[in-house]
């Protein structure tokens, strides 16, 4: 009798959506025969299994995560199959590290896979915790070069089978990294904003405190195209230097010295200290850029057989998503830097404007906090 | 200039997409990675038993108060794991040939939980034709009938429990579902007079008869009575999420938000909770709605990735009055209409379609169900009413 209305309660109808239910996060890469991925699994579901707390007072640690590490791996391992054309892909754990998911802090287990060369088919079994909580779901990412699809583990589907296009046209890589670098040049703000910090005074000429018009429109291209290859063959370099993973700074850095170099040059238009020397400016600045166009490029997962055509397309469409907005924004200023309210209106408000972004960006990157607005 | 304004405007509204997670390598041994929940004597005695199953896998008995010990804590943990341990340690005793009544129940109402009601009552009509004097199968069918607005059909399972179980667990079963059927005043009455009368009964089902009656007060319009009854529950010095999300239900009705905040006390694990807390740092303007906000974003997105639609209608409420967006929080409320009928996923559905001006056949199903039902409801009148006025 006594449960009688314990369950009573707990059948009412809104109950049922409460903490998140059970899942893990298995991200992989396939890139020739290697496999490499990371697999995020809650750390209340890894004590329930395993007893990660060893001193039993309510707390997992790092200590205590960190002692059972071969555990977890090996725990976890025994319930993840990849074979590939029916031969079976050994597992091996690299490092294992922690994250934030929305409802507490997973277990990253990062893993690589060897397979047999020349894989046409994957096959991925997956048995975590399903004897434990039938209600777990594993969901699973996998990239294979610009491929990416996605998939749910559950009691009832363990199995998925994967066909890995391994003949690859070298030209439609090419194309999809083309597109990817277009498109990341689009929304990267930042990067578009120090562009037009640039470019807004490429029309006008700085003489006895005060911005004047050029009147020749050849001198106006040549500013403009001085600052935009300096600019691209800076980023250009970096971009390939990180993306061959030769260079390597902590994103928070780049991040923040991104903004912060759109503010001096944002700064630069309304309090002209370098007005001649622009193009070293966007050099300068442009290696800085350069590693954080290059993250994307490390997020996507460049397959190692194709690294050099993959960076090529990427670069290539960086440099076409640029020109494209050069070419949009630069007869526009050419024919606004003609009013006499532009220095003051355009290109001081403007650069003001930018640089008031770009300060929020540089302190919420430098001190890793957002601030929200609107 | 304008071009700039807009620039602007586009920058910030991609200013909350820049920072994501990664993985890292915590800087100290010592930093806490997680707290897991109190290790109390509830939690004890769980232990105890999971050990006490594993030892003897065929001893039924220890194996049904498992299950029963972990969907208490996931009533009142409002955490839907143990609902997944519960159904893992009570599936070997599904497979065998003729599993026992109580086995039936209880994995009905698992399904129940997840709100698989043909499922559910499926298994609970097989628990009855095995043991027709299994009182939890005819109180969990009658719970079902009547969140799925099937009154009639409830009032007849539940009066097999006038002979089977506790004159307050009846009475609850009967007069909650008579509330809902046209005979509020009666069935308040009755409910007080028996809640009166059981004074000897467990707390935990003197708590359940108490938020009954504050929800029936609250249909009545009788604010003063619910709050009573609310307070007097929330006495009872037992966890209980749900009492928790409708009393704060109850005070943001009543824009007592602040007391929304004190009594919620940060609880961010549950997301119904969550919900609830952050309608009122919203109200309040306080800085941690945003974070709340986005942290609601990411679990309901998690829970579709994962396929899941038990929580359509705590979503259908974020979309409609967090994010402000009517067209998919109706889409959405109807969607969890479908499924069951409370008088809370009835509001939702009408609150959902004034918003965005769509008095049209999407919400007639709902309106027919209430005149056809009569269920009586002081929070839903004036919601109806807009809804007439609109169509004529």
């Amino acid at each position: 009798m006594r449960y009688l209305l314990l369950i009573f309660m707990a059948c009412t109808s809104f109950t049922a959506l409460a903490h998140k239910p059970s899942d893990s996060y298995l991200a992989m890469s396939v890139d020739g025969n290697e496999i490499r991925g990371h697999w995020d699994i809650a750390l209340r579901d890894l004590e329930y299994a395993l007893g990660l707390d060893a001193n039993d007072d309510g707390q997992i640690i790092w200590r205590e995560l960190r002692q059972r590490q071969a555990a977890v791996f090996a725990y976890a391992f025994n319930r993840l199959e990849i074979t590939a054309d029916q031969q079976h892909c050994a597992l091996q754990p690299l490092t294992m590290m922690v994250d934030e998911h929305s409802d507490g802090r997973y277990a990253v287990l990062n893993f690589q896979a060897a397979c047999r060369p020349g894989v046409k088919q994957l096959e991925i079994g997956y048995q975590l915790f399903f004897d434990l909580d039938p209600q777990h779901r594993g969901l699973l990412t996998i990239h294979n070069g610009t491929y990416t699809g996605t998939s749910i583990f559950s009691p009832a589907q363990p199995q998925q089978t994967f066909a890995l296009n391994s003949v690859s046209h070298p030209g439609r890589e090419l194309l999809n990294f083309a597109y990817e670098g277009v498109w990341h040049i689009w929304q990267g703000f930042d990067h578009i904003l120090f562009l037009l910090s640039l470019l807004l005074p490429a029309a006008l000429y700085h003489e006895h405190d005060e911005w004047r018009a050029k009147q020749n429109h050849i001198l106006v291209f040549w500013d403009a195209l001085q600052v935009v290859t300096a600019f691209t063959l800076a980023h250009s370099i970096t971009l390939s230097l990180t993306a061959l993973q030769y260079i390597a700074l902590p994103s928070r850095w780049v991040e923040s010295a991104i903004a912060a170099s759109v503010i001096c040059a944002a700064l630069n238009n309304i309090y002209p200290v370098l007005s001649r020397h622009r193009t070293w400016l966007a050099f300068g600045f442009g290696l800085i850029h350069g590693m954080g166009i290059a993250s994307v490029l490390l997020d996507m997962g460049l397959p190692a057989s194709q690294r050099v055509l993959s960076l090529l397309g990427f670069n290539l469409g960086v440099e076409a998503g640029q020109l494209l907005i050069v070419a949009a924004a630069l007869p526009l200023i050419v024919v606004f830097s003609r009013s006499r309210y532009y220095p003051a209106l355009v290109l001081k408000l403007g650069s003001a404007s930018i640089a008031m972004i770009a300060l929020v960006w540089l302190v919420e990157r430098s001190l890793d906090f957002q601030i929200k607005i609107g | 200039m304008r071009y700039l304004i807009r620039l602007l405007l586009l920058v910030y509204a991609t200013i909350p997409q820049l920072g994501h997670a990664l993985a890292y390598l915590p800087q100290s041994d010592d930093q806490v990675l997680e707290t897991l929940p109190v290790r109390d004597k509830n939690w004890l005695e769980v232990k105890a038993l999971r050990d006490k199953v594993a030892a003897a896998p065929n001893d039924l008995t220890a194996a049904l108060q498992l299950v029963k010990h972990y969907i208490a804590l996931g009533r009142a943990e409002s955490d839907p794991r143990y609902y997944g341990y519960a159904e893992a340690v009570l599936s070997p005793w599904l497979n065998v040939a003729y599993p026992n009544a109580e086995v039936l129940t209880l994995r009905a109402t698992l399904y129940q939980n997840r709100h698989e009601f043909p499922a559910a009552l499926d298994y609970l009509n097989q628990a009855l034709t095995r043991q027709p004097r299994q009182a939890q199968a005819w109180l969990t069918r009658a719970i079902i009938q009547e969140v799925q607005g099937q009154y009639g059909a409830a009032l007849k399972s539940c009066m097999p429990l006038v002979k089977l179980a506790s004159a307050l667990t009846a009475n609850v079963c009967i007069n909650s579902t008579l509330s809902l059927s046209g005979q509020i005043d009666t069935a308040y009455r009755q409910l007080d007079q028996a809640l009166q009368l059981a004074a000897a009964e467990p707390l935990a089902d003197r708590q359940w008869a108490l938020i009954t009656l504050a929800e029936i007060a609250e249909r009545k319009g009788d604010p003063v009575a619910a709050g009573q009854h609310y307070r007097q529950a929330l006495q009872i010095a037992q966890r209980n999420g749900y009492l928790l999300a409708t009393y704060a239900d109850f005070l943001l009705d009543h824009q007592h938000y602040a007391q929304v905040v004190a009594l919620l006390n940060n609880d961010i694990r549950a997301d119904t909770l969550l919900l609830r807390l952050t309608l009122a740092e919203q109200a309040l303007g306080l800085p941690e709605a945003n974070q709340h906000i986005e942290m609601l974003k990411a679990r309901f997105a998690a829970s579709r990735m994962r396929g899941d639609s038990v929580h359509q209608g705590d979503e259908a409420r974020f979309m409609l009055h967090v994010l402000h967006t009517p067209g998919p929080a109706l889409a959405l409320a109807l969607s969890n209409w479908a499924v069951q009928r409370e008088p809370r996923d009835t509001r939702i559905v009408l609150e959902a379609a004034l918003a965005a001006g769509r008095i049209d056949t999407s919400v007639q199903p709902t309106l027919a169900f209430l005149a056809q039902s009569g269920l009586q409801d002081a929070r839903l009148q004036p919601l109806i009413a807009r809804c007439q006025g609109d169509q004529s």
